[in-house]
């Protein structure tokens, strides 16, 4: 009975602790104008792919020849491509699409990230070993020459392109999470769980997995639009979404031939992308100073 | 100090063979057919064989990767199926192309993105310096190929300053060959227009390359200059009365050098991938151009020869940016 208590007190206090945490980082957060700038562009982002087609003026695959490369009017004010297809209708469907894949790479890098990060770190020795040389072995590639060759290996397609980009980003969470286990698994916690009979399993997922989730929520956040950006450069190279998918990459690649007579055409979706990208870094950038102040950094 | 770098250079042949075997399992996972993209859509069975067998195609797996194994260590990268000539004198011709823009790119980095740090941190709260931090996060997030393309709409298309794309006019021939760098190559032999073509040629190109590296360069600078001229001795040498130049460059730059160089030596890998883009916006002949045909014809040789030789110079620039922490700060010893 008394035990009880005691352990209730205590988880009180703590979930206390964490309340007082996230209160104070999210008031922190509130405070910083780069804050409140890349959250606009990010909700104005958000609403723009869930109103989806409802939002577009025109469907973003009509096809139109008479109405071809036509530059930028009140009907069409992003222009018209060399189809005749509507560029607005065709840059917010991409919206939709960006988000997508930002959230698809990063949550298979993360899983496969994390998942090797937690086995390094914990179980240590061989296992270690050989998860860390292979992450030296990832690492000693340009990322981006790396998405190249896995996404050329898959075959060229916006979905391969996605993997492509997350099995060249996941060795970073790998480091991030192991680095933080080999002092996380000395903890008192961790000893504890162990002699209550714990086993590896549910310490890796109940202890210890919460406590590197403040990080890799950052480094997430601060990804974002790094995977948007990525996953755009592979469409725009060949080897990602293909025609007609209206993919922001892939309008740009296409509009490369036309540019010279109409500059509209690679210029609303390059802006497009600029300012998704320039939206999740700012926010990134802000949660990362705003939850660890330790890291903030080169700012 | 030499031990520490045999020491590194020792560790390069397992990271290669480690790198070589990731790339040969990706290449042949492809489950398109290299034989039939050299014979031709309508070759017959027998065509095939021969392909096959010339390219050692029908062998087992394991076999091929030996084979190319006792290639790699008597120095032979393999045939290209694509140019049909050896790789290593394939990389010879594009790798100059491509370390010259990288290398070019790599300078306009440091005199563009360590001033504007430094601006920033002088001025901080200022105009120059919100304006300077706007330019950097803008440039972080730009997308390379969008910039590349505007910049050649701008400068080519627009105002007709610079050359749309390549390393030369049609119709110019290449300066002598010495270093294979045409800006140095032409140099060399005293050819002052040769040099002036290499040198607009090379202009765009470099700018679009180096627009994502200057941002980080800039804060990285900025942030460190920040934490200097907040320590004492900066005070101390204000209270001396030395002039403020002085007191930047030495007692702030000189000291904010190690994670400047570190940031650059990170910066090497985002220009070595940034390179792919660039040369296929400006169709500059060096090995982003190269590997990326070389991806699209299933040439496997090409593909490896290409990863193998960036890896080999990306650890070569982690080895002199260690090398040079040493030379700037005497207290790190190896």
């Amino acid at each position: 009975m008394l035990s009880s208590t005691r352990v209730s007190a205590t988880r009180a206090t703590v979930r206390a602790a964490g309340a007082g945490f996230l209160a104070l980082s999210l008031r922190r957060l509130t405070r910083m104008p780069a804050a409140w700038i890349g959250g606009a562009i990010v909700l104005l982002l958000l609403a723009v792919a869930l109103a989806g087609k409802g939002a577009t003026p025109f469907d973003p695959l009509r096809i139109a020849p008479a109405d071809k490369l036509l530059p930028p009017s009140l009907l069409h004010p992003f222009g018209t491509d060399d189809l005749g297809r509507d560029l607005l209708s065709r840059v917010v469907a991409g919206a939709r699409i960006s988000l997508l894949v930002g959230v698809l790479v990063l949550a298979i890098a993360m899983s496969v990230g994390v998942g090797l990060g937690l086995i390094a770190g914990y179980w240590g020795g061989w296992m270690d070993e050989v998860i860390m040389r292979t992450t030296d072995i990832f690492l000693s590639f340009p990322r981006l020459v790396l998405a190249i060759a896995i996404a050329a290996t898959l075959g060229a397609g916006l979905y391969n392109a996605m993997v492509a980009v997350a099995l060249s980003w996941w060795p970073w969470y790998t480091r991030l999470v192991r680095g933080q286990l080999l002092s996380l698994r000395e903890h008192e916690f961790v000893q504890a769980a162990r002699s209550l009979g714990a086993g590896r399993p549910r310490i890796l997922v109940r202890h210890l997995l919460p406590n590197v989730g403040t990080t890799i929520v950052i480094q997430a956040s601060i990804d974002f639009g790094y995977a948007i950006l990525a996953t755009a450069s592979l469409s725009f190279i060949g080897l990602g979404a293909q025609p007609p998918t209206p993919e922001w990459g892939s309008i740009i690649a296409q509009a490369r031939n036309y540019m010279i007579d109409a500059w509209w055409f690679p210029t609303f979706p390059g802006l497009a992308i600029f300012l998704a990208v320039l939206g999740f870094n700012l926010l990134g950038d802000a949660i990362r100073d705003a939850f660890d102040p330790r890291l903030r950094s080169s700012r | 100090m030499a031990r520490f770098i045999l020491r590194r250079l020792f560790l390069l042949p397992p990271l290669l063979l480690g790198v070589s075997l990731l790339l040969f399992t990706l290449t042949h996972l492809v489950p398109a057919d290299p034989a039939k993209l050299i014979a031709g859509e309508h070759a017959g069975p027998a065509e095939l064989a021969t392909v096959r067998k010339a390219f050692g195609l029908d062998r087992p797996l394991p076999e091929q990767y030996a084979i190319y194994l006792r290639g790699l260590a008597r120095g032979d990268l393999g045939t290209s199926m694509r140019t049909n000539s050896a790789v290593l004198d394939d990389l010879r011709t594009y790798f100059p192309a491509t370390l010259e823009l990288t290398a070019a790119a790599m300078l306009t980095t440091v005199a563009i993105g360590v001033p504007l740090g430094m601006i920033g941190a002088v001025g901080r709260g200022g105009v120059p310096d919100i304006l300077a931090q706007f330019a950097s996060l803008s440039g972080l997030s730009f997308p390379i190929f969008v910039f590349g393309l505007l910049m050649q709409l701008t400068f080519s298309r627009w105002l007709g300053w610079l050359p749309l794309a390549g390393r030369l006019a049609i119709g110019d021939s290449p300066p002598a060959r010495i270093t294979g760098l045409y800006t140095i190559d032409s140099l060399l032999t005293g050819n002052l227009a040769g040099f002036k073509t290499a040198l607009i040629h090379l202009a765009l190109p470099t700018l679009t390359l180096a627009l994502a590296s200057l941002a980080p360069t800039a804060r990285m600078t900025r942030s460190t200059m920040l934490e200097i001229l907040g320590q004492d001795y900066v005070r101390t040498a204000w209270a001396k009365g030395l002039a403020p130049i002085r007191l930047y460059l030495r007692h702030g730059l000189r000291n904010a050098l190690i994670p400047i160089v570190t940031i650059l030596g990170l910066q090497t890998s985002a220009l070595l991938g940034g390179v792919f883009i660039v040369e296929l916006i400006f169709a500059w002949p060096g090995l982003g151009l190269y590997s990326v045909q070389g991806i699209v014809s299933l040439d496997y040789a090409a593909v490896m020869g290409t990863a193998l030789l960036l890896t080999g110079l990306y650890v070569a620039v982690n080895l002199a940016v260690d090398v040079t922490y040493a030379l700037l700060d005497p207290r790190i010893r190896y």
